[in-house]
């Protein structure tokens, strides 16, 4: 059967396929939407883990139960998963397990730019690499057996444009594939020094092994054309060498990019005149090319900085650019921003009333450090704000009134480590956990604080105030974003304070379905003194027009944030219960 | 071999624009095209700028569409397709619902909505095809159904049977919607 289908859930469709049985992932775009479809298949076990690292832990013991396992995560996910990684790739598998990974070249939604295919290479673990839907679906089926043929897990490499495009994909029926029978075997699965310095051997053996299979599997491919060039390519970057050349250059298209073959490329380039390596991102396979002796041009023509496109492909070696048609007007920029009525906003309003340099974390929050807020002052990976505020206390000695942001789904992924050690190693540090009930950045998973699953049925519920008193945090306040003076009072409060302390800033996300919003607030001109404090806010629903405030009634959701703001009454809203 | 078409569907977030992809893809796949549809998702779900390219023909390579390559540019918003004007082809065409939304730079001061920017496209020698959709769509009884009316007038464009569009609504929208819809899409085709 023919469908349309982005390739995350070609990829689920391929997973499913091939006999899945467990999927635990982490939420990262452009990762997301592989679990999301694998939970609409009732037959097999879905869920969110808390991060990377225990969703590859839980495919782990999925695989050692003899069942086929899986688990997805952007390319920075993969940072916070490395430690069970690397092990894995000794102790193999016993139910076949494939590890998601979708890297993010131009960082649409990343915080950096990184190539996982050095993951590959470092833990020797095979990687293939779809670069469409088809391929998604197929690989990613076909990487079951790889994975107990080899007794390896295999990674799956997909990026944003494979990921989030969406192409035909003619699939099939799901395989009948039953569940091992669990036997004890230590010598393979206790990774103590004994046993790792048996498997090591296996792990290099391995290797080898899997190079020769890469000669002539079914991933990679030759399609001989004109000779004078010769590209060597993979994924997403194939599909715009076909688009600029058709037949007109011999392609080799790699589908398993580590380990990489070695025959197959020196034939193919013993056949072409001039050759060419078109990867985005980092020189991996150029650099294989030269290991072998074989001179190939890649990194002195493309940048290994963002996409590419058939427009990078045919500027850089035909030198070939479209005609364009181009306007003189400047047009602004449109960032995204904190919806109307986010409860972000309030919070943030207060921090940056009273100055506090705050250390940010990843989540929609961080986008409260564009302008007018700017209430951010770093943000680096997920859960940072928590341990380098400590860190940053340590070393600034009070001369800063400082804090930290972190939503309750980072906070849970990787914050609490962090709490745990500013109790322990006591810094008179305030941590602000923006519960917003949701994983929202992502769109809108759950996790452990909202008290449901994957599926959306009822789950167990970390409480927080609970979480931070029992790892030693003694001042535990919440607080409500849409009341500015309760903000107010807690922040000046917290940052002055001579112990640790957690403010948790509670009101769920204004797009969750069951979030009752309000009448949207107007403005009376005639008290309006356009004055701007309400413009401090960011908020989209509110703008300036013949030198007042004016409010747009369709975004506004009568959040009241702005009506605390006006020192002159100008803003009302209607009467309510 | 039919050469690819290359549509770019460009707006704000929350305007509606990954339905009508949807909605064209469908339509495409069942005309029997190679088809590919891509999107970024992510932070520009948040009020930022949206850009979708949908492509078909006998087959397709790139799911991406860049400058001077798109046959329609199809705008929920006029700054949006003054913003992605470059990747049009010579003698592509833009469809233009000429609603305005202010960007943050607009809201907090730091810049002006510019005025003029479809008649100096037109001065060009690009042919804009302007309509207000969104009056379009609240006579079909939505606000919502903006994306619907653009489609309506995309159709226009296309060599396809008006019948087909009318089905592919059908099967992609909610049962309720079905009416509201079909009506915003013979106000943008007969516009
Ligand atoms: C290691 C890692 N995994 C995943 C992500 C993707 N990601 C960014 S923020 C975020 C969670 C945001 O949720 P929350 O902390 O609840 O904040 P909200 O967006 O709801 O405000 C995720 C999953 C990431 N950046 N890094």
């Amino acid at each position: 059967m023919k469908k349309l289908l982005i390739g995350n859930e070609a990829v689920a469709r391929g997973l499913y396929e091939g006999g899945i049985n467990v999927v635990s992932s982490y939420p990262g775009t452009p990762s997301t939407e592989i679990t999301e479809f694998l939970s609409k298949y009732d037959d097999i076990h879905s869920e969110w883990a808390p991060n990377e690292k225990v969703a590859m832990e839980v495919a782990f013991g999925a695989s050692l139960a003899g069942a086929r396992s899986a688990c997805a995560m952007k390319h920075v996910g993969l940072n916070v998963a490395a430690d069970p990684l690397f092990t894995l790739s000794y102790t193999g598998v016993t139910g076949g397990i494939v590890i998601c990974v979708a890297d993010d070249p131009a960082m649409h939604s990343s915080q950096n730019e990184q190539d996982s295919r050095h993951y590959a290479i470092a833990s020797k673990i095979p990687m293939v690499e779809p670069s469409d839907s088809q391929e998604s679906y197929s690989f990613s089926k076909a990487a079951f057996e790889l994975s107990e043929r080899f007794d390896t897990p295999v990674i799956l490499r997909m990026c944003t444009r494979v990921a989030h495009s969406q192409s035909i994909v003619d699939i099939g029926e799901r395989a009948d594939i039953p569940i091992k029978e669990y036997v004890k075997n230590g010598a393979k699965y206790i990774m103590m020094p004994g046993n790792a310095k048996l498997r090591h051997p296996v792990v290099e053996k391995r290797t080898e092994e899997l190079a020769k299979y890469a000669e002539n599997c079914p991933f990679n491919k030759i399609e001989m054309g004109g000779t004078d060039i010769g590209i060597i390519t993979s994924g997403t970057c194939y599909q715009y060498v076909k688009e600029v050349f058709g037949d007109t250059v011999s392609v080799l298209k790699l589908g398993m990019i580590n380990p990489l073959p070695e025959k197959l490329i020196k034939e193919f380039a013993s056949k072409v005149t001039r050759l060419i390596v078109i990867e985005e991102l980092d020189s991996i396979i150029e650099t294989h090319c030269r290991s072998l002796g074989i001179e190939a041009e890649g990194k002195s023509l493309f940048s290994p900085i963002g996409e590419y496109s058939q427009e990078t492909v045919a500027d850089v070696i035909l030198g070939k650019k479209n005609e364009t048609v181009n306007i003189n007007t400047k047009i602004p920029g449109r960032p995204p921003m904190m919806c109307a009525g986010c409860p972000h906003r309030g919070i943030y309003y207060s921090l940056a009333k009273n100055k506090i340099t705050v250390l940010g974390d990843i989540g929609c929050y961080t986008l409260g450090a564009v302008p007018p807020l700017s209430a951010i002052d770093s943000t680096l990976c997920m859960g940072a704000s928590v341990s380098g505020l400590h860190g940053f206390n340590i070393a600034d000695g009070g001369k800063h009134k400082t804090a930290c942001v972190i939503g309750d789904s980072t906070f849970i992924h990787s914050g609490v480590t962090g709490l745990i050690n500013i109790a322990y190693n006591a810094t008179n540090s305030t941590v602000v956990i923006l519960d917003n009930s949701i994983t929202g950045m992502t769109g809108h998973q759950q996790n452990p604080t909202t008290g449901y699953n994957i599926k959306g049925e009822p789950a167990s519920k970390v409480s927080l105030e609970d979480l931070c008193h029992s790892v030693g945090i003694k001042r535990v306040r919440v607080v409500d974003p849409y009341n500015i003076a309760e903000c107010d009072t807690a922040i000046k409060e917290e940052t002055a304070i001579d112990e640790p302390s957690v403010i948790i800033s509670r009101r769920p996300c204004i797009l969750l379905k069951n979030v009752k919003t309000h009448s949207p607030v107007t403005v009376d001109p005639d008290k309006c003194r356009g004055c701007r404090k309400c413009m401090s806010l960011g908020c989209p629903a509110i703008s300036f027009k013949n030198k007042k405030a004016v409010i747009d009634h369709v975004l506004c959701v009568g959040c009241d944030v702005c009506k605390q703001l006006c020192s002159f009454g100008a803003i009302e809203s209607e009467e309510r219960k | 071999m039919m050469k690819t078409t290359s549509i770019m569907i460009v707006g704000v977030g929350g305007q509606g624009t990954l339905l009508a992809s949807k909605l064209l893809g469908k339509l495409l796949l069942g005309e029997g095209y190679d088809v590919k549809v891509s999107e970024v998702h992510g932070m520009s779900q948040r009020g930022g700028s949206v850009v979708t390219y949908v492509r078909y023909g006998d087959k397709v390579y790139s799911p991406v569409i860049t400058e001077g390559e798109a046959d329609f540019i199809v705008s929920f918003e006029k700054l949006e397709a003054a913003r992605y004007v470059s990747c049009l082809k010579k003698d592509g065409k833009i469809i233009a619902n000429n609603q305005e939304i202010d960007p943050m730079p607009v809201i907090v001061g730091n810049a002006e909505y510019p005025s003029g920017v479809l008649e100096e496209m037109r001065s060009l020698g690009i042919h804009v095809d302007e309509l207000d959709a969104l009056s379009l769509a609240e006579k079909a009884g939505s606000a919502k159904a903006v994306n619907i009316v653009l489609m309506g007038r995309l159709a226009k464009y296309l060599n396809i049977e008006k019948e087909k569009w009318h089905k592919a609504i059908e099967n992609t929208v909610p049962e309720k919607f079905k009416e509201l819809n079909l009506k915003a899409f013979d106000l943008g085709y007969n516009y």
